[in-house]
């Protein structure tokens, strides 16, 4: 990608980082050592718990309270950053060390203008008046490419969007010229097409400046599309350390191997039959409008969320609804469930109309159509027993208690967790496992029509796997209808039959898998196949 | 402009209290105890029938119930809370005469309180598990579990009556004919105790209510930022915890305006201090229900101002309210 | 951890537990320690503490015995304090819970009428109240709960509005539960911790309430309790400090006990640690 010097600016020696007590390992990273050169772009890659950042926040002296490094040292211009004294630590920071963080909606001070956050970096190293840190501040703000610059300096963080202020915290960072720019998973909080323009704009200053950047992601898409070098991580350990190229296309690891076959597949999505018979799920011409409330004087505001949607979906089949965040999607997965009250439009279930029902003739209705959740954490009630989590809807439809919680510990023998499980608690089980609960839960009304939203977005990579492979495994199984509402193409491409995509409560394009990948016709469905990171990078063939 | 519509809209809603509340004044008046009649005529020394009629018809007591409604109402509107049955003054003017003296002394504990709450628990947040620390949260709890009453007299025990350092009653020295400067100085020695009995256990609240918002923001990210530029220690706590840490203390103090009012009225009380608050408390001695039920209304009416000015205050703090947004 | 580690762990609270107990058995023991009515006039009047045997407190400015008043006057306190916190929060849970719940004008309804209770001086109403009802232990309850209902309406309203989009409420929704079942069965059992702590704190607030109404005479005049004895003996505060001093420290142990429990069941009830993400 740009050739790299061998100059080490960066290097961490048989590192150690302790957990405080009662942490549920005793090491964060355990005999961590890799290097980072001038002028690269260093990967460090792994799944949430595999202690990916720890290394880089000793680096900056910012690990969280009870976190400390144990043993080894980290070398940087050949001092020891271990051995420093927090006063010589914090001269290096933000002088010749630069971060930004994963979550740019809560990383800038909400009472403080983006001009004197800016300022800021120069004043506590104590550089420049401050008239000329406002000068410098925005041609920082120039560079990083913010729309109207001279207007943004004064703004307050909530007058940006997400990518702006993710801008101006690669403005913040880069303001002094460090030598070493960490980044920790910067994207992970953004859309695909905002991702893929800040990836852009970190790869474009890297080069310019010369700098080395260490990029910690949890996407092995994200990898091939910036990365010089790769350093893969799993449990505090390094598994696979290598160069960008020859680690995705010939990974040596077993580890990565599964991680690298668990992305997504680049490839071509299947051709899938297209069934004839009549529709299951009828949407026609669906609108819905979300007005916050005005009070005494303040005008109320709108937002379309669906204007004039309309598909199809048939029985058996998987339709994908695929959209950045506030295109509508998900209200129109909420409003197939009935959980919003669509405002006109007509949504027919196998000829009858759900869409304006209400009170007790909703609920009679309600267990034809189901929902998988997106967060494993918050769908399941942290009070009830799994079984009786997955028991309550059939008991609420009038089935006896101990039928309902045999037919419980069938469907979670069903989705692979044993009827034991039946007499557990929630937090007795993983992210991944507890979406296998949900989907035990969303089967038990036998139900004409399951909707999933974002059914696998908050899971781990090689977790995602098996759960689409559920869900696959009971779609031919059970011949479930679906509708698969995503923001990630690249999930969409393995699951779907066809695939909606949708813009500003707008259908966009609609098509089967197969034509929306191969052949986009409008230019949004375009930018965003273009979006999805590592598309055109050569990854290893998967399985 | 949005502080207009702010000022506008908070009024608007203050009015519809104050109404709420003339209207349950008006109910508990008919509630209270006794013939308002009969009182006013025992002030009067004379009891008989004719009198009485003749006292009802006076004061519309004979009149239907919305009648009587209706008259106190319009009255109120014109600041008239009627008479107080056992003193025969109007209630209006002995609010006014006993109102500055209120003031002077919550305003001065609302400072005193704020200013040395925000001062400790910043240092408590700032030595967190130090024992330090852990004093100054074991001191803000005892006074906040201490009756304020009980610190008012053991006060005046110690500092009063055994030290002999200040004066324990009174707005000033009666008779001692200070003016001027000596007149204020005077006042300022009687002020000493009561508006540091009022001023402990808002404090005690202030401090504890600092140090966990201080300490929450400290969690925040935008903290973990600025340590990444490098900033100092000092700085950081300044600019971006304690800042942010202030909004829901002014909240807070909003919230407090009424419990200041039931402060004032056990600290007066006990220091006979000539306010609004030792007014009431001659009033439910004497059961005086209009000057009860009047003071009771204008102590709604000053933290019903005070909640406006929290308002602006926390609009002016936050920049997502100047620009109309959330 | 079981519940009683955790909250051990808390040294405050342990001590706050133990302080509560003695004063719980202090209420209980009165009549078997005091049989006499606390009000009758034993002993010459003004008996300073320790100057005689049955009189470890002395007497007051009727020859009352003190130290009987303060047992008799522990069960005022506890009783006052757990009754109004009851109906307060019988007020007040039903009240944010259907607030909270429903959302839109329901909510706009009772929070405007929450938010008139909350901008009323709580002290001064309560005053007033009393004063109206005439002084008796229920008129006392009445106002405490009346005063001191809002922030559980407030608290509960909060709790619900952000558990009734949580992902599980809903999947209960869609699968037909009703309204009535999701807001017992659902939602409130994950709002009970922070209300038994908020009830704790609350029971504190309600003593120092009480106490303050008899200080101001508006106890009820057939019982004892300290606020009283603390506003009998005012006027003689320079004479006979004592009078005022040990009520006063009763009700500050009492209310301190509280507070200290309440801590250690927020450390107990909602483990910042173990919790999940």
């Amino acid at each position: 990608m740009n050739e790299a010097s061998t100059e080490t600016v960066l290097s961490i020696r048989d590192l150690n980082i302790a957990l405080p007590k009662g942490a549920d390992r005793a090491l964060a990273v355990e005999d961590v050592s890799y290097d980072v050169k001038r002028g690269e772009i260093m990967c460090v890659v792994g799944e949430s718990g595999s202690g990916k950042s720890m290394a880089a926040n000793a680096v900056m002296g910012l690990l969280p309270k009870g976190v400390r490094a144990t043993q080894g040292e980290i070398l940087f211009e050949g001092q020891n950053l271990l051995a420093m004294t927090e006063k010589q630590h914090r001269a290096l920071r933000g002088l010749k060390i630069g971060m930004i963080f994963q979550e740019p909606m809560t990383a800038l001070n909400p009472l403080m203008r983006v001009g004197a956050q800016i300022a800021e970096v120069f004043e506590a190293h104590g550089q420049f008046n401050a008239k000329e840190r406002q000068t410098r501040a925005l041609e920082l703000l120039i560079e990083v490419g913010i729309p109207q610059p001279e207007k943004a300096i004064r703004a307050y963080p909530f007058e940006l969007s997400g990518g702006q202020r993710q801008r101006v915290m690669i403005a913040m960072a880069l303001a002094l010229e460090p030598i070493l720019l960490i980044a920790d998973e910067p994207t992970t909080a953004l859309d695909v097409t905002t991702q893929a323009q800040i990836l852009e704009l970190i790869r474009d200053l890297q080069q310019r400046r010369g700098m080395s950047v260490m990029f910690i992601t949890h996407d092995f898409g994200v990898v091939a599309e910036i990365a010089s070098r790769v350093c893969v991580m799993r449990h505090g350990k390094i598994v696979e350390l290598g160069d960008a190229k020859s680690v995705l296309q010939n990974p040596q690891d077993a580890y990565t191997q599964a991680l690298i076959a668990a992305i997504p597949s680049n490839a071509v999505p299947p051709h899938r039959e297209t069934s004839q018979v009549a529709p299951l799920l009828e949407i026609k011409q669906l609108n819905k409008v979300f007005r916050s409330r005005g009070g005494w004087l303040k005008p109320a505001r709108e937002v379309r969320a669906l204007e004039d949607v309309s598909l199809t979906l048939a029985r058996g089949e998987t339709v994908g609804i695929v959209g950045e965040s506030g295109s509508g999607k998900s209200t129109l997965g909420r409003c197939v469930v009935r959980l919003e009250h669509p405002d006109s439009g007509e949504l027919l279930l196998d000829g009858v109309n759900l869409s304006q029902l209400k009170g007790d003739a909703l609920r009679r209705e309600r267990h034809r159509v189901q929902m998988i959740f997106q967060d494993p954490y918050a769908s399941l009630n942290p009070r009830t027993k799994v079984g009786m989590a997955i028991a309550q809807g059939p008991i609420a439809n009038g089935t006896p208690k101990a039928a309902a919680l045999k037919q419980a510990g069938e469907l979670l023998d069903m989705v692979g967790l044993g009827a034991s499980a039946v007499e557990r608690f929630p937090h007795e089980f993983s992210g991944g496992q507890r979406q296998r609960i949900g989907i035990a839960r969303a089967l038990a009304l036998n139900p004409e029509l399951i909707v999933a939203d974002e059914a696998v977005s908050a899971l781990d990579v090689s977790i995602q796997a098996q759960v689409l492979e559920l869900l696959e495994e009971l779609k031919q199984r059970l011949s479930l209808s679906l509708l698969f509402i995503t923001h990630d193409l690249r999930v969409a491409a393995q699951i779907c039959d066809r695939i909606v995509v949708m813009q500003y409560g707008r259908i966009v394009e609609q098509g089967s898998a197969e034509q929306i990948f191969l052949a986009p016709k409008e230019a949004y469905t375009q930018d965003l196949l273009k979006a999805i990171p590592g598309r055109e990078a050569p990854v290893a063939a998967t399985a | 402009m949005v502080y207009a519509r702010l000022i506008l809209m908070r009024l608007f809603k203050a009015v519809i209290v104050l109404f709420l509340i003339v209207i349950f004044n008006f109910l508990l008046i008919q509630l209270a105890p006794g013939d308002p009649a009969a009182i006013l005529a025992g002030q009067a020394g004379a009891a008989d029938q004719e009198f009485l009629n003749q006292l009802r018809e006076r004061f519309g007591l004979d009149q239907p119930m919305y009648v009587q409604l209706w008259r106190y109402v319009s009255g109120i509107a014109m600041l008239d809370f009627g008479y107080s049955y056992r003193l025969g003054v109007p209630v209006f003017d002995l609010i006014m005469a006993r109102l500055p003296a209120t003031l002077l002394l919550t305003g001065t504990a609302f400072v005193l309180s704020l200013v040395l709450g925000i001062v400790a628990g910043s240092m408590a947040a700032a030595r967190v598990k130090k024992p330090s620390g852990s004093l100054i949260m074991a001191l803000a709890l005892v006074f906040y579990a201490t009756p304020l009453f009980w610190v008012a007299l053991m006060s005046v025990v110690v500092f009063s009556v055994y030290l002999g350092w200040l004066p324990a009653y009174g707005l000033y020295t009666v008779g001692a004919g200070h003016t001027g400067f000596a007149l204020a100085l005077d006042i300022a020695k009687h002020l000493v105790l009561p508006a540091t009995t009022l001023a402990l256990f808002f404090m005690a609240i202030y401090t504890r209510m600092t140090r966990t918002s201080m300490l929450d923001a400290a969690q925040q990210d935008y903290v973990k930022t600025a340590r990444a530029k490098g900033l100092k220690p000092s700085i950081i706590q300044r600019r971006h915890v304690l800042r942010n840490a202030l909004l829901p203390i002014i909240t807070l103090a909003g919230l407090q305006a009424g419990q200041m009012v039931g402060g004032a009225i056990l600290t007066e009380t006990v220091f006979a201090w000539p306010g609004i608050g030792r007014l009431m408390f001659e009033a439910l001695e004497q059961r005086d229900y209009n000057l009860l039920l009047g003071i009771f209304f204008f102590s709604a009416a000053l933290v019903i101002v005070f909640n406006i000015i929290t308002d602006l205050v926390y609009s002016l703090a936050d920049p997502r309210i100047k620009k109309g947004a959330a | 951890m079981s519940f009683f580690a955790r909250f051990a762990q808390n040294r405050g609270a342990l001590v706050g537990l133990i302080i509560l107990l003695v004063i719980i058995a202090m209420a209980i023991l009165a009549p078997l320690l005091f049989p006499e009515s606390p009000w009758r006039m034993v002993q010459r009047p003004f008996l300073p503490p320790l100057s005689q045997d049955g009189f470890p407190l002395g007497t007051d400015t009727m020859g009352r015995n003190v130290a009987s008043g303060l047992m008799h006057g522990a069960w005022v306190s506890l009783l006052i304090g757990l009754v109004s916190t009851s109906v307060a929060l019988l007020i007040g849970v039903p009240l944010g819970a259907i607030a909270g719940y429903y959302g839109g004008w329901i909510d706009d309804l009772l929070m405007r009428f929450t938010e008139f209770f909350q901008t009323i001086p709580n002290f001064a109403l309560a005053i007033v109240l009393v004063a109206i009802m005439q002084p008796s232990i229920s008129s006392i309850v009445l106002a405490i709960a009346i005063v001191s209902w809002p922030p559980v309406a407030r608290l509960v309203r909060a709790e619900f509005m952000s558990l009734r989009n949580r992902e599980y409420v809903e999947a209960a929704r869609l699968v037909g539960q009703s309204n009535t079942t999701i807001i017992l069965r659902q939602i409130l059992p994950n709002t009970l911790s922070p209300i038994i702590v908020l009830a704790s704190l609350m029971v504190a607030t309600a003593i120092l309430l009480e106490s303050a109404l008899s200080f101001l005479g508006l106890g009820d005049p057939n019982v004892m309790s300290w606020g009283y004895m603390i506003g009998a003996a005012r006027t003689v505060i320079r004479q006979a400090w004592w009078l005022s001093f040990f009520p006063g420290v009763a009700i500050l142990l009492t209310v301190l006990a509280l507070n200290l429990v309440g801590e250690g069941l927020d450390d107990a009830l909602n483990p910042k640690l173990s919790r999940e993400r």
